[in-house]
């Protein structure tokens, strides 16, 4: 079999199995008629009437920029944190306890103390709640990145004479980047898991808000709509993120390919 | 213009201590090229770490144009054995030559004119905008000398830099070594373990003993110049001088003038 047939196949085989699934899931719910398991084609009537108009702009649009915010903060707090952390080891000493403490803690756990500490159930809370769970998978894998700076181009840089923000901003980042970037898909898939136990408790607004009123009210086709749709920004996100990623690191693939270890 | 005078190192404290270098002294005067030779594990890398100013001396000291060597100098430059892993393979060659000057205070148009010409002189120029993993390892070498040269420097201390390429291309990066010198008129410090790779090159050949390391032996090499990978191989006088040079490090080997430690604490990883 020829590769460009083999490529084929391999593309029509991921798109096949999940058409099929759909299409058994709706047979059966066609079948069943369960008020608990709408058919497909019900669900996606849902969807788009729900998210593709009444509420794209008052529940998707927040959930999304929640994230991204979120993502974006926390992201960064964990570079600009886990690089001295990585540079120095008395740092460690001094603030592993605190990170390991913190990383442990379930986000529910937190959810009713930072409504009364930030006095909001709106995007302040939301933001700052889903970047302090996003800093941590980032400032873990900066640690790791750092740490382990090929001495060779520390004793290059210090040859010559390259001071410490230039050495920090062309060495130790980039050579940290491929593990930092690790840790950002990390926190970009637990800012969706954030987001939505996050607007599922105190809120007044986003698609966790939606799935917490369709359980009040007892309407399951929403629920299915809002669960396809978690499902699909998760994957959609993944997806961009996979892509920036393979632009960025393209050196790391191509250097990895040409250096035997 | 650089001496190195009582130079000693010691890693470790208490019982677990190895003397690594325990008194060298020489000096490398202005335009010469300069091998260190020695046997695995004596030490040449913590002895050129000591001069480049990125390692300690535990006694002794390296002094520069009068002035004594306590952080990497401004006027040295430094190629590794390990290109693979002195190049940033997330930037482009002309990036890397770049690096080092980035914080000096030049036009930005000399800064290019710098590495363009550094990566001329060492037959680069097509492959700027390439990435070092893209080339193949003696190229790479070449892209890490040209970074060496970019920086302008008065000495050039080089650490078994062709240790891990070819043959063929070793000669080649032997003979780009002594027209950069040439060219350049720059310092050359070259550590090699090659006894062929200094009689070749040098002007003097500083043979050292095992660990713990002091200068055996001094020789000068009077081979004519321009060197040739064929003529200035083929000359008694090469044959004779590299014997001599082996004969020097191998009686050392087989009677160790150094008696405060076994060799074999010594591992070559340790100090290599």
């Amino acid at each position: 079999m020829s590769r460009r047939r083999a490529e084929a196949l391999k593309l029509a085989t991921e798109i096949a199995v999940p058409i099929a699934i759909v299409l058994v899931w709706e047979a059966w719910a066609r079948s069943a008629d369960s008020q608990f398991w709408p058919p497909p084609s019900t669900i996606a009537q849902e969807f788009r009437d729900l998210w593709l108009f009444a509420q794209f702009r008052s529940d998707v649009i927040p959930s999304l920029m929640r994230i991204l915010f979120g993502f974006a903060i926390g992201s960064a707090i964990g570079v600009a944190v886990g690089l001295p952390l990585g540079l120095s080891l008395w740092a460690r000493k001094f603030a592993m306890p605190h990170v390991e403490y913190w990383r442990a803690m379930p986000p529910p756990a937190l959810l009713p103390i930072s409504v009364i500490l930030l006095h909001s159930i709106g995007n302040l809370q939301k933001i700052t709640f889903i970047a302090f769970f996003c800093t941590f998978p980032v400032l873990l894998n900066t640690i790791d990145g750092v740490r382990a700076l090929d001495p060779t181009l520390v004793d290059t840089a210090r040859a010559y004479g390259v001071p410490v923000r230039e050495r920090i901003r062309r060495i130790v980042l980039p050579a940290a980047f491929p593990q930092i970037s690790a840790g950002m898909r990390t926190s970009l898939s637990l800012a969706v898991i954030v987001m939505v136990v996050a607007e599922y408790f105190s809120s007044t607004s986003g698609v966790g808000y939606v799935l917490l009123i369709s359980k009040n009210t007892f309407q399951l086709v929403p629920m299915w709509a809002a669960i396809v749709l978690i499902g699909v920004i998760g994957y959609l996100l993944n997806l961009a993120y996979m892509m920036v990623e393979h632009r960025l690191l393209a050196w790391h693939r191509g250097w990895r390919a040409a250096t035997p270890l | 213009m650089l001496e190195i005078r009582g130079l000693a190192k010691t890693y470790g404290s208490g019982d677990t201590v190895v003397q690594a270098l325990r008194d060298i002294t020489f000096s490398i005067g202005e335009g010469e090229l300069v091998c260190v030779v020695g046997p695995s594990g004596c030490g040449k890398t913590t002895l050129l770490k000591c001069i480049a100013g990125l390692l300690r001396p535990s006694r002794g000291e390296v002094v520069l144009h009068g002035s004594p060597v306590t952080s990497p100098p401004e006027e040295m430059a430094v190629v590794f054995q390990e290109y693979n892993r002195s190049l940033m393979p997330w930037s482009t060659v002309r990036n890397n030559v770049l690096l080092p000057l980035r914080h000096k205070s030049l036009a930005k148009a000399e800064r290019t004119r710098l590495v363009e010409e550094a990566l001329a002189a060492v037959g680069l120029t097509r492959f700027i905008d390439h990435y070092p993993w893209q080339l193949s390892g003696g190229m790479q070498q070449r892209v890490a000398i040209a970074r060496a040269l970019a920086y302008q420097p008065l000495i050039l201390l080089m650490d078994e830099p062709f240790a891990s390429v070819d043959a063929q291309t070793r000669g080649d990066l032997e003979d780009l070594v002594l027209r950069v010198h040439e060219e350049f008129g720059i310092t050359i410090l070259f550590v090699t373990h090659d006894i062929d790779e200094s009689v070749y090159l040098s002007h003097r050949i500083v043979v050292l003993t095992h660990a713990p390391t002091v200068v055996k032996e001094i020789v000068g090499v009077d081979l004519p110049t321009p060197r040739d990978q064929l003529e200035t191989k083929e000359l008694p006088e090469f044959a004779h001088l590299r014997a001599y040079v082996y004969r020097l490090i191998k009686r050392d080997r087989s009677a160790p003038s150094g008696v405060d430690a076994p060799s074999t604490l010594v591992g070559e990883g340790l100090l290599d």
